[in-house]
């Protein structure tokens, strides 16, 4: 083993982090609902300390190499949003404090609001959705409330581009529509044949990423717009990929009728090992009255001297709530820091050096890897990670290798279009240094990959773990290192 | 790849074996390449279920993918394969032996004509990337 | 601003790419929607933006100058200074989800842990990595007992008693469930009634029952025959936990939860507002496969080594697609990791006292705001940090004049239960002094006479 569980390292009578002996009488317990045993661990604060500081260092993290994640805009995440989310007037709020004592905070969630809908040229946005694949289904709620309130129970169907982010059917699935997939054409475009066949009076909508999985801009996305809203459906926006769009376009121009956000991609919140996230979601003025319950508004206007009283409002048909409270508000700080000290000139720069790096890393690598869809890509672009004359190697095994020369592989196996994909997204915080080191490792992995495979299939050899059994995890299912009370 | 040729195939990776008037249902040895290991069996039907052509009788959990048996044929159901679901290992070692799924008592015999034989499903796999 | 680049490594950058100019890059953008204004302020240095988002905090009144008697499903507890300098360090906070586990051992094992903490302190042998929050956890129960039953049992009782919020976001999450009623908790209910009056409306059409423990109203009750009726019909008997009460409290699975799920929040992690925090749920063996969100299970490398991986990975969005049962992708990672560390570092002893703290000065509060003229403590016999007061006047009221005084009253239940108009939810955590529930009970005396 690596480190023992926190568990392991347990000694029973040691005790940790010490409060004050009660300032008041004891209370008599509740009978008969006194908790007999508390099988928790006990270890001083400094073996705690040491523990999860060891464990942190088994850790690869942007703050140390690179991650070429297509679709999860690995960027830096600045320091600074750390500092501004635990200012303790704004980490140390009640949700529930009354309106008048927390008019800072209101001020910014709304400001976020209108700096969200500008960015994507929309009318209103809500910061409720936790996550991406919330916002999706709040997305796909409010298009299925909109249809609904015009009395048109017809249109049950969905329709999926096939290089879809799971996420894109799941949330259509548990919104109660029947998912239809439309494909992609040799281009990489939606395929417009296909999708005028499959659009018709049960299309509630199109669920579309923009640029699409493949990283490719949609050569004829105002015609799949147009060519959905001739059918009565809506359109939906995707927004995973808007790090290539910033001050490029805005999806509300294009005709997207809703779309969310990820602040943990495109605006630099961090991941967290997985979470937390935030997905707010924009709506054209015809889905405004939909939005989830509640937004953040100005209940009275401000003057020169006073400013504006702001409090919170629940559309007039929401969908309702989808989360406690008001969203991820520690998050939302994060991104209203890190759009305010880009300015429009900042963001436009993101996404161009975002576009920029990803072409350098496709010329530099599109002769040694084949690339299905070779055209100007955008912030990603997707290649094989195969060889007719290397057989023996896939995806995943160059994967593996990469992380022998310390760096995170690109995204594996996705989309489920291109086989053996590789889908490598740089971000723009990378120097071209990075760029150089990561093309030249996977020209050497291609190297290998013919000349001596077994450097591969037997990869990685020198991380923290080597390659481990999955099998045995789904099988031989432990989730659990102590449990000592019986069933 | 094994083919077994008294067998019947579907496009969705089903096989068939018909005794009397009972069908025996599994998945083909392509089928189980594609899962990679199983490591779960689990049947939403049961011994006396009716069941119509289409319909889910076993769901397939490996650790990279989640697959659906879809019967063949209509009829109903007359027995599940529990060792299955404690020897999963078996869809990938013996898929069109131990690893059998479900028997249906088939109500449409000219369903099973419907179905591919095993050239027929060989070519269609081989016209499969 | 983050962007590397020099005018020199550009060019080259255009050079080997064969374009020109960076524009050139963006030509299948339709030329109309090209390049748009973004009117936004300009871009402000680092030095500038603290100014600005000093001069918003100040606009709020915190907890840190505020003395806190409000919960309702947020709580002001301590969180000791080593919880944040963990989840600071870079190699948790900037980490991606640990799809690579050979290099995300650090992530995979602290979740691991957090798995095992909730277990042990909820009873339940399978915990997930975790949901969103209390709320949408709660609705990840939903949505399990409704395909467990494959749509078959139409009908959802739940207490009137289980948090508004959660309530509320759980008829969201199932709106798009036809034939589904959500009952139990209408408003003609009588919001102090017990949970028996829940008994005579479990049938075989039932798929699950939910409670709170301790309730929203703070209350604390024994559901044992609740849950033996639940499982009588063959439903699914879900409790909402406080996670801070487990430390005191016997854990639902004593009293037959199937299910427990809950907010995270009181675990060390700041109130911010009301989120990020996380929800928590566990669940019986038979359930595992029907879970939704990550899990994190152990197993071993190619040289035998143990090690962690996120597995029953089938089950979920990016393999299932349509036919998974829910859309999560995320778990709340960071936050997990910060409980783990938070219930680590208070341990069995620390955990049990704080739990106890929060119980000890709440009925102190409650005793002595109960012998205050124009106020009664109408939550029943037995509650745990939480208390119902039935005041003389209007609880807006009551509060601004609080606040006057720097105190952050309790919640009006007025707002959520119609019949509770004058009615205050105080919370008392193991932050909150004998002082301050003195000054507390002064000022509400001073109220109660003007």
């Amino acid at each position: 083993m690596l480190e023992p569980t926190i568990y392991e390292l347990s000694s029973s009578g040691r005790s940790g982090v010490k409060y004050p002996d009660p300032d008041v009488p004891l209370a008599k317990l509740p009978e008969g609902m006194v908790r007999k045993e508390l099988p928790l661990p006990e270890l001083s604060e400094f073996d705690v300390v040491r523990h999860f500081t060891r464990l942190s260092r088994l850790n690869y993290c942007i703050d140390t190499g690179f991650y070429p994640l297509g679709s999860c805009t690995m960027k830096y995440n600045p320091k600074v949003n750390e500092d501004a989310a635990r200012i303790p007037g704004f980490s140390q709020i009640h949700p529930l404090q009354p309106a008048e004592t927390v008019q800072g905070a209101l001020a910014l969630m709304y400001e976020l609001q209108r700096w969200l809908a500008e960015i994507s040229g929309f009318s209103e946005v809500t910061l409720q959705p936790a996550a991406g694949a919330h916002g999706e289904f709040v997305g796909v709620m409010i298009i299925r409330a909109y249809h609904l309130s015009r009395g048109d129970t017809k249109r049950t169907r969905m329709i999926i581009p096939d290089s879809a982010h799971g996420t894109n059917p799941a949330s259509s699935a548990m919104s109660g529509f029947d998912v239809v997939p439309v494909a992609t054409d040799e281009k990489g475009n939606v395929d417009l044949e296909s999708l005028k066949a499959v659009c018709d009076d049960t299309t509630a909508g199109l669920m579309l990423t923009n640029p699409n999985t493949l990283g490719l801009f949609d050569q004829n996305v105002v015609d799949v717009v147009n060519i959905v809203h001739k059918a009565g459906g809506l359109v939906y926006g995707d927004g995973a990929n808007l790090n290539a769009l910033l001050g490029i376009t805005k999806p509300g121009m294009l005709g997207f009728d809703v779309m969310h956000f990820n602040l943990h991609k495109t605006f630099s919140t961090p991941h967290g090992g997985g979470g937390p996230g935030s997905g707010p979601v924009a709506v054209a003025k015809h889905l405004v009255d939909f939005l989830p319950d509640p937004i953040v508004v100005v209940k009275e206007e401000g003057t020169d001297e006073v400013p504006p009283l702001f409090g919170f409002k629940t559309p007039a048909k929401s969908i309702g709530r989808v989360k406690s409270f008001w969203g991820h508000f520690g998050v939302a700080v994060r991104a209203y820091t890190y759009i305010a000290m880009h300015g429009p000139e900042g963001l436009r720069s993101v996404s161009e050096n975002a576009v920029l790096n990803a072409n350098y890393i496709l010329a530099r690598l599109k002769d040694t890897y084949h690339v299905p869809y070779n055209r100007i890509c955008m912030h990603e672009f997707v290649a094989e990670g195969k060889w007719q004359d290397a057989p023996e190697v896939r995806a995943l095994d160059v994967a593996k290798r990469l992380m022998d020369y310390d760096f995170h592989p690109p995204t594996n196996y996705f989309p489920l279009i291109v086989h053996e994909a590789l889908m490598i997204e740089p971000t723009e915080t990378e120097n071209k240094q990075t760029l150089d080191q990561f093309c030249d490792v996977m020209l050497k992995i291609a190297q290998e990959a013919h000349d001596s495979p077994e450097l591969l299939l037997e990869a990685p050899h020198t991380t923290p773990l080597r390659r481990l059994d999955e099998v045995k995890a789904a099988k031989d299912l432990v989730f659990c290192c102590y449990f000592p009370m019986n069933e | 790849m094994n083919i077994p040729t008294d067998l019947k195939y579907t496009e969705s990776d089903e096989w068939l074996k018909l005794e009397g008037d009972t069908a025996i249902i599994g998945i083909t040895d392509y089928a189980q390449e594609h899962l990679s290991d199983v490591v779960y069996v689990e049947f939403p039907v049961a011994e006396g279920d009716e069941v119509v052509k289409g319909d889910a009788i076993t769901t397939i959990e490996s650790v990279k993918a989640a697959a659906e048996v879809n019967s063949p044929v209509s009829g109903t159901v007359t027995a599940v394969n529990e060792e299955v679901t404690k020897d999963t290992g078996s869809v990938n070692t013996d898929p069109f032996g131990a690893a059998w799924m479900v028997k249906v008592k088939v109500s449409d015999p000219s369903e099973i004509d419907a179905m591919m034989d095993a050239a027929a499903y060989e070519k269609y796999c081989a016209g499969r990337s | 601003m983050f962007t590397p680049h020099t005018e020199e490594e550009i060019r080259q950058m255009l050079g080997a790419i064969g374009v020109k100019s960076i524009e050139e890059l963006f030509t299948d953008v339709p030329k109309a929607y090209r390049f748009p204004n973004l009117d936004l302020p300009p871009a402000m240095s680092e030095m500038e933006i603290m100014t600005r988002l000093q001069d918003l905090a100040y606009a709020n009144e915190s907890t840190q100058e505020l003395v806190c008697f409000l919960g309702a499903g947020a709580y002001n507890h301590y969180s000791p200074a080593a919880v944040d300098a963990i989840i600071r360090r870079g190699e948790f906070l900037t980490a991606y989800t640990p799809y690579q586990p050979e290099i995300s051992q650090g992530t995979l094992q602290a979740i691991f842990e957090y798995q095992t903490l909730i277990s042990n302190l909820t009873g339940m042998p399978v915990s997930n990595a975790s949901h969103y929050d209390g709320a949408t956890a709660t609705a990840e129960a939903g949505i399990l007992a409704y395909h467990h039953f494959r749509g078959k049992r139409t009908k959802f009782l739940v207490s009137n008693a289980v948090h508004p919020h959660y309530r509320a976001t759980l008829r969201t999450y199932m709106s798009g469930m036809t034939g589904l009623t959500i009952t139990g908790d209408e408003p003609s209910v009588d919001p102090l009634s017990n949970w028996k009056y829940l008994l005579p409306q479990i049938d075989n059409n039932t798929a699950i029952v939910i409670v709170q423990y301790p309730d929203f109203f703070g209350r604390i009750f024994d559901y044992s025959e609740l849950a033996a009726a639940a499982h009588a019909q063959g439903a699914i008997f879900t409790v909402v936990a406080n996670p801070m009460a487990l430390g005191l409290l016997k854990p639902p699975s004593e009293f037959g939860a199937d299910i427990v799920v809950g907010d995270g929040q009181p675990l060390g992690l700041p109130l911010s507002f009301g989120g990020p925090s996380l929800g928590f749920f566990a669940t019986k063996d038979e359930f595992v496969r029907k879970l939704s969100g990550r899990l994190v299970g152990e197993t071993v490398d190619q040289d035998g080594k143990r090690g962690y991986v996120l597995t029953l990975t089938a089950r979920e969005q990016h393999i299932r697609r349509e036919k998974a049962t829910s859309n999560i992708c995320s778990n709340q990672g960071l936050m997990a990791l910060a409980t783990a560390v938070y219930m680590s570092l208070l341990g069995k002893q620390g955990f049990k006292k704080v739990s106890e703290l929060c119980y000890h000065k709440a009925h102190y509060a409650a005793d002595k705001i109960s012998n205050i003229k124009g106020y009664s403590i109408c939550s029943g016999k037995d509650f745990y940090n939480e208390f119902i007061v039935c005041c003389p006047e209007d609880v807006e009221e009551i509060n601004n004049h609080l606040l006057d005084h720097s105190i952050l009253g309790g919640y009006n239940l007025g707002k959520d239960y119609e019949k509770l108009e004058n009615h205050m939810l105080i919370a008392v955590t193991e932050k909150n002094t004998k002082e301050e529930i003195d000054m507390l009970c002064e000022i509400l005396e001073e109220v109660s006479h003007a």
